[in-house]
């Protein structure tokens, strides 16, 4: 069956195409749909676009910022008020990549890949989700766990909280091959100071289940503790609670548990990987 | 499959072009308009062979649907040259037998240009993170590094944009 295009200039009318066509996708970066047309995937059988500028704007409002998700990796490692999230966007992929890989791509990257998604649930962002001619705010957590479920939906944006230090934002990719490789596993910590103890900790993981996830219990383990050796000892012993890695090319279910701890160890004492 | 008008420029010439409406870049520069030096690879974004400027940024053509592309500069190894004068990264490319069996050295280029475009003297790490994208399995990627330093004339930082 012939692949056809409809290009729509308001995101809520591509939207509602997507939701009226079963073999309809939308078209953001390409960089996940076209290899999957290139590779012959047939249920696929119309691209949907949109040129609404809102889906390529970052705007900021007082501490909260929004990426539309045609925002790109290189887009974001170029913008002054996101220097934090540089070093998360310059592990995903080589330059061209990144400079077509969208933020809202980067929500659907099946693991090991998906390395800025982990970033932004430990940012807690929340998810703008356009289902037909409504939208809704979704928490990422929640869109994570159900978005396999739901293709007719259109992602079009990320919220999240600007970190009021951003030096309280960590991150820590392990690959095989640098400086681009797929991940053995992805950290993302926010780690606000009130003191010298940890206060709130959000931690989050990349390839250590099938999804991003968050690391509640080495998060509760942390919290109002210092950042010293005897401080994380209970986050480090809770590190592994809730994760499911797969066994894959890249390392095996066991590596990664075994390797976790010790990643989570050196993010946390800000020692190098 | 509809035909879809489309123009942008290419090597700095205008073209038009009828297209299929969900051709890839790649597909209409190699099977269009003759372009070749971009290579069908993995074709899954992932070897980079295929790599190509549009407006100044690399990117790669297998996974680029071309009507996106309208009103877009497009570059190739073809626009490299100058009145049959190879570019500075061309002719280092040469003296450095950075080119084994050759599939890779187009996206290299592009690559390389991309990165040379906008920061003329890079390091070495600069230069190991733009071809990043780029798979070799020929030279071990160290005379195609050598290659790129060379062509910004190390220090004295001779890259000119071509």
């Amino acid at each position: 069956m012939p692949l056809a295009v409809k290009t729509f200039d308001q995101l809520r009318d591509a939207a509602s195409a997507l939701g009226t066509d079963a073999g309809a996708r939308f078209l953001g970066g390409g960089t996940l749909l076209m290899r999957d047309i290139n590779e012959g995937d047939i249920s696929i059988t119309t691209l949907v676009r949109s040129t609404d500028r809102a889906f390529t704007e970052i705007r900021s409002s007082g501490s909260r910022i929004t990426l539309g998700a045609g925002v790109t990796m290189s887009e974001v490692a170029a913008h002054p008020e996101l220097q934090y999230l540089k070093p998360v966007a310059r592990t995903v992929g080589g330059p061209a990549i990144r400079n077509m890989a969208t933020i809202g791509g980067n929500l659907f990257a099946f693991s090991p890949y998906g390395d800025f998604t982990v970033a932004m649930l430990a940012l807690e962002a929340t998810v703008a989700v356009q289902g037909g001619y409504s939208s809704r705010d979704v928490p990422l957590e929640e869109f994570l766990a159900t978005r396999d479920r739901d293709s007719k939906s259109l992602v079009t944006g990320v919220t999240f909280r600007q970190p009021d230090n951003p030096t309280a934002f960590h991150y820590s990719k392990v690959s095989r091959t640098h400086p681009k490789g797929a991940s053995v596993l992805s950290i993302a910590a926010h780690l606000p100071a009130s003191g010298n103890r940890v206060s709130s900790p959000r931690i989050a993981y990349g390839a250590m289940a099938p999804t991003p996830i968050r690391a509640k219990a080495a998060e509760n383990a942390l919290n109002g503790k210092s950042l010293d050796e005897a401080g994380i000892a209970d986050a480090l012993a809770a590190a592994t609670q809730g994760c499911s890695p797969a066994s894959d090319s890249i390392a095996s279910a066991w590596y990664r548990n075994e390797v976790l701890p010790v990643y989570l160890k050196r993010l946390l004492l800000g020692a190098p990987n | 499959m509809s035909q879809v008008p489309i123009q942008f420029k290419l090597n700095g010439q205008d073209k038009a072009e009828f297209i299929d409406e969900a051709a890839t870049l790649l597909s209409v520069l190699r099977g269009k308009v003759g372009i070749t030096s971009p290579k069908a690879g993995c074709e899954q974004g992932t070897c980079g062979t295929c790599s190509v400027l549009i407006d100044g940024e690399l990117r790669l053509s297998c996974i680029t649907l071309a009507q996106t592309c309208a009103g877009a500069s497009i570059e190739t190894v073809e626009g490299m040259d100058t009145d049959g004068k190879l570019h500075p990264l061309q002719q280092a490319f040469l003296d450095r037998f950075a080119a084994q069996c050759g599939f890779c050295t187009t996206g290299m280029l592009m690559a390389a240009k991309a990165l040379l475009d906008k920061n003329p003297n890079p390091t070495r790490e600069e230069v190991v993170d733009a071809i990043s994208g780029n798979i070799c399995r020929c030279t071990g990627y160290e005379p195609i590094i050598e290659a790129i330093l060379d062509a910004t004339g190390g220090s004295a930082g001779s890259y000119r944009r071509a």
